[in-house]
C-alpha cells in the first residue's frame, strides 16, 4: 500500500490506515466483505485530511465496490474538515492529480476536491488535462477549448477557430461534445469524419435470416455459431443462406439487417468482420443495439443480452476483450422479435473497438498475414 | 382507517421512526395516505413555498422525511453516473450532508426518467438508497456509508435500457430490492446489517417498474406482495418463499394499494383482492375496468378508491363494490402518484402544477392549484404539516406560513 510514501502521520497510524484500506479493497461481489469494510470505513472516516492522498491512492487498481467505499471515506473526511474550518492538502491533491500513473477515477476526485476549495487553482490545471486518460478530466479541457474556439469564430478569426475545434475534436470522447464540435466545424465549412473518429466498424459479412419464433432464436445455435467460415452455407428460415458483403455508409456505423433482408419480424441475423490488430492488446468492444444480441471474439462468447426495444445508444455496452496480434474475428448475432409498433422496426447494431477512454482503435490496413509476419 | 394509523404509530416507534415521518415510497403505509392535518389547500406560491433548493442532479424519486431531516437522491454528471444522496434541514432546506458515489451499473435510461428513479427507504436509523443502475447504498442518518452493493456487477444482465424504478421496501426486518427486467430478473431479500443476500428469487423476465406492498398479518408478521405482469406473488420476506399467487396479470407501471386488508391491484382495470388475515390466501372481491389507473398508482382513503386515467380524469369508486361514484377532470398528465392528507388529495402533473382536490365535496372539487413550472414526476412526501416535492432540478417544501 502506498500510504507510507507521503503519510503525514506516524508509522502506527499508517499501518492502521493500510489495514483499513486493505479491508475495503477486499470487498467482492454479492456483499462479500461488507461487514469488515463497514468497520474499516468507520476507522478511516476518523482520519484527518492528511490521509486523503493515501485514500485516493488506495483506489488504484481497486474494484468498483472498493473505489466507492474509499470515496465514501474521502467525502466524509473532506466534509468534516471543511465544516470545522480546516484545510485540504491542496498541493498533495494536485500532485496526485498530475501523476497519470494513478487511476482515472481518484485523479478526477482529486480535481473535484481542489475545485471545491480553490476554484482558481482548478482552472489553472484545466489546460493540462487535454488528452487525459480520465474522460471526466479531459472533458474539462475540451470544454475550455470549445469556449475559446467559439470566441474566435465570433470574432471572425476562422482559421484559428477551426484549428482549436480540431484540437478539441481530437481530444473529445463524449458524444455531446463531439456533436457540438463537429457541428461547428461543418458550419465553418470543414469536413468531419465521425465514423473514423469513433472507429465504427463499417465493413461486414452478413448471414440470415434464421428464425426467432417465440424469441427462441436467442438461445438457438444456428450454423454461423458452429462454423463461421465465409465459404460456409447454412439452413436458414427460407432455404440455404450464405455470407454476403455489407458496408454501412451511416455516419454512426449502423449495421442494418433490414437493408438486405427487408423489414422482417421474428428473425435472427449474423454479421461478422475481421479486425486486424498490430499488437496483442486489451481493448473494449463497444456496442449499441436495441435487439437481443450475442457477440463472439475469435470464437469465444463475450456477452449476450435478450432485451428487445428498450432503447439504444452509442457505447451502450462496454465489453473488455483481449485482441491478439493479427486478425480477430468479431461475430455478432442480432434477434428481432414479434412486436409490430413503429418503434420496434429496427434490427440493427453499431460496434466500435476502442481503449478504456473511448479512443478509437482502428483495424490495421495491412492484411492479416502481413501483420502476423511482423 | 383509524385502526391502521394506530398500528402504524406503534410499529414506527418500535423501529426508530416517529409518527409524522415519511419513510419510503408513498409513505408509512406505502399507499400515499397521511394522517397529517393542516396542510395548505388554497395554494399560493407567495404564502406556501417555505423553501426551494437546487439539486445537484436529476431525479424522480420521492423525498423521505425523518424528524427534522429530508433525504433525497439525484443523479448528475455527463453520463448520469454520479449518484447523489442529500440530507437537508427540513426547517430551511440547508444541506446537512451530501454524498456522491460512482455508478457501477448501467446509467442508460429513457430521457423522461432518471437514474435517481427509485425511492429510498429508511427504518429511522439507516437510509437505504437504490438507483436505476442497481447500485444500492446504506448510510446512517449522518451520512456515514455502512455498506454498498452493485447488483449489475453481481448479475451482469440485470438491467433495463429504459431505466429501473422499483423502490425499496422493508418487510419483516428485511430490505427488499426488486431488480425485475427482461433478462436477469430477480427480487432479493437483503440483510439490513451488511447488504448480503438472505434470499434471491427469479422473477418474470419482463420489465417491471412497480413497487411491492407489505401486508401485516394478524400474527404481526409481514408478507411481501410483489406485483408484475404475472399478477401478484405473496412472498415471505424472511425466505422468499411464495405463499400464494394471483395469476391473472397486473400492470408493470402503477403499483397496488393496500388498505384494511384489501389489495387494490391495477389488473384488468382495477381488481380488489381480499387478503386472509394470516397472509396465506386471498379471494377476489370485485373488478372494475372503469377504475383503470394509468401511470399513477391508485389511492384508497376511507371508503373510497381514487385512480387517475391517461386523460387526466380522477375517478372515485366505492371500495366495497368497485362501483364508480364520480369523475373529476384534472389537468394531467400525471407521472407521480397522488397523496391524501386531511381529506384532500394532492397530485402534481408533469408540467409541475399541483392540484388539490377536496374529497369531502360530493363529487370532488378542485380546492387549490399552484404552478411550480418544472416537470414533476414524483409522488410527494407529507410530513409535519408540509409537502415535499422534487423536480429534475429542485426540491420544494410547501407548508402554511405558521409552520415554516
Amino acid at each position: 500500500m502506498a500510504a507510507l510514501g507521503f503519510a503525514p502521520f506516524g508509522q502506527a497510524a499508517a499501518n492502521e490506515l493500510d489495514k483499513s484500506v486493505a479491508a475495503l479493497r477486499a470487498v467482492g461481489g454479492e456483499g462479500q466483505g461488507n461487514t469488515a469494510a463497514g468497520r474499516a470505513l468507520q476507522r478511516l472516516a476518523k482520519g484527518g485530511a492528511g490521509t486523503l492522498p493515501a485514500l485516493l491512492a488506495g483506489m488504484d487498481g481497486a474494484n468498483p465496490f472498493a473505489a466507492n467505499y474509499l470515496r465514501g471515506a474521502v467525502e466524509v473526511i473532506a466534509g468534516n474538515t471543511l465544516a470545522k474550518g480546516g484545510e485540504l492538502p491542496l498541493v498533495e491533491l494536485g500532485e496526485f492529480l498530475l501523476n497519470r500513473s494513478h487511476d482515472a477515477k481518484p485523479r478526477a476526485l482529486a480535481f473535484e476536491l481542489i475545485r471545491r476549495v480553490d476554484a482558481e487553482a482548478a482552472e489553472q490545471l484545466i489546460p493540462g488535462l487535454l488528452g487525459d486518460p480520465s474522460v471526466d478530466l479531459r472533458r474539462e479541457a475540451v470544454a475550455r477549448l470549445l469556449g475559446q474556439a467559439e470566441g474566435l469564430a465570433k470574432a471572425g478569426n476562422k482559421p484559428a477557430s477551426v484549428l482549436l475545434y480540431r484540437q478539441a475534436l481530437d481530444a473529445a470522447r463524449d458524444l455531446d461534445q463531439i456533436k457540438s464540435i463537429s457541428g461547428a466545424l461543418r458550419e465553418l465549412g470543414r469536413k468531419v469524419n465521425l465514423t473514423r473518429h469513433f472507429g465504427f466498424l463499417v465493413d461486414w459479412q452478413m448471414a440470415g435470416p434464421f428464425h426467432n419464433k417465440d424469441r427462441a432464436g436467442f438461445e438457438s445455435v444456428f450454423g454461423p455459431e458452429k462454423n463461421s467460415e465465409l465459404s460456409a452455407s447454412y439452413d436458414g428460415m427460407d432455404g440455404k443462406v450464405k455470407w454476403q458483403g455489407y458496408s454501412t455508409g451511416d455516419e454512426y456505423g449502423m449495421v442494418d439487417f433490414n437493408k438486405p433482408y427487408g423489414d422482417l419480424k421474428e428473425v435472427t441475423g449474423y454479421a461478422q468482420t475481421e479486425f486486424v490488430s498490430g499488437i496483442d492488446r486489451p481493448a473494449e468492444l463497444r456496442l449499441g443495439c436495441k435487439n437481443a444480441w450475442k457477440i463472439w471474439l475469435n470464437g469465444e462468447l463475450i456477452f449476450g443480452r435478450d432485451e428487445y426495444h428498450r432503447g439504444m445508444r452509442i457505447d451502450q455496452y462496454k465489453l473488455p476483450v483481449q485482441l491478439k496480434k493479427g486478425g480477430n474475428t468479431i461475430l455478432v448475432k442480432a434477434c428481432q422479435n414479434e412486436q409490430v409498433e413503429d418503434w420496434t422496426v429496427q434490427w440493427q447494431f453499431q460496434l466500435r473497438v476502442c481503449d478504456a477512454t473511448g479512443t478509437a482503435i482502428r483495424s490495421s490496413t495491412k492484411k492479416n498475414r502481413e501483420v502476423a509476419a511482423q | 382507517m383509524k385502526k391502521i394509523i394506530v398500528t402504524f404509530t406503534f410499529a414506527a416507534l418500535a423501529n426508530g421512526l416517529a409518527a409524522g415521518d415519511w419513510p419510503g415510497f408513498r409513505g408509512p403505509l406505502g399507499n400515499g395516505v397521511s394522517d397529517e392535518v393542516g396542510l395548505p389547500v388554497a395554494l399560493d406560491a407567495k404564502k406556501h413555498i417555505a423553501w426551494r433548493i437546487d439539486l445537484p442532479g436529476r431525479g424522480l424519486s420521492s423525498p423521505l422525511v425523518v424528524g427534522d431531516r429530508v433525504f433525497v437522491t439525484a443523479s448528475g454528471g455527463t453520463r448520469q453516473d454520479r449518484l447523489q444522496i442529500l440530507c437537508l434541514n427540513a426547517a430551511d432546506g440547508s444541506v446537512i450532508w451530501q454524498r456522491q458515489f460512482w455508478a457501477m451499473g448501467s446509467t442508460m435510461c429513457h430521457n423522461k426518467t432518471s437514474i435517481a428513479g427509485p425511492t429510498p427507504v429508511t427504518d429511522g436509523r439507516r437510509l437505504f438508497a437504490i438507483f436505476s443502475s442497481n447500485d444500492l447504498f446504506c448510510l446512517d442518518l449522518d451520512g456515514n456509508l455502512q455498506w454498498l452493493r452493485g447488483m449489475t456487477l453481481d448479475y451482469p444482465n440485470a438491467r433495463n435500457s429504459l431505466g429501473m424504478a422499483s423502490s425499496l421496501v422493508l418487510a419483516g426486518g428485511v430490505l427488499v430490492a426488486q431488480v425485475e427486467n427482461d433478462s436477469e430478473s430477480f427480487t432479493a431479500g437483503l440483510d439490513k446489517q451488511n447488504g448480503m443476500n438472505l434470499w434471491r428469487v427469479d422473477r418474470p423476465k419482463s420489465a417491471n417498474w412497480t413497487t411491492a406492498t407489505v401486508q401485516k398479518t394478524v400474527s404481526g408478521t409481514e408478507m411481501l406482495l410483489l406485483q408484475s405482469g404475472r399478477g401478484i406473488h405473496a412472498v415471505n420476506p424472511k425466505n422468499g418463499k411464495v405463499a400464494w399467487h394471483y395469476a391473472d396479470g397486473a400492470s408493470t407501471i402503477p403499483s397496488s394499494a393496500l388498505a384494511d386488508g384489501v389489495l387494490y391491484v391495477p389488473s384488468h382495470g382495477l381488481t380488489a383482492l381480499e387478503l386472509a388475515d394470516d397472509g396465506r390466501s386471498f379471494k377476489q372481491k370485485w373488478r372494475s375496468s372503469r377504475l383503470r389507473p394509468d401511470t399513477a398508482s391508485p389511492l384508497v382513503h376511507r371508503d373510497r378508491i381514487y385512480s387517475l386515467n391517461s386523460a387526466g380524469v380522477l375517478t372515485c369508486g366505492d371500495i366495497d363494490s368497485g362501483k364508480r361514484l364520480w369523475q373529476l377532470r384534472l389537468d394531467g398528465p400525471f407521472g407521480g402518484s397522488p397523496v391524501v392528507a386531511d381529506n384532500h388529495l394532492y397530485v402534481f402533473n408533469e408540467e409541475g402544477m399541483v392540484q388539490v382536490v377536496d374529497l369531502s365535496s360530493p363529487e370532488g372539487r378542485i380546492a387549490g392549484e399552484m404552478d411550480l413550472g418544472e416537470m414533476i414526476q414524483c409522488s410527494p412526501a407529507v410530513s409535519n404539516g408540509a409537502l415535499y416535492v422534487r423536480s429534475n432540478r429542485r426540491i420544494w417544501k410547501i407548508a402554511r406560513k405558521t409552520q415554516l
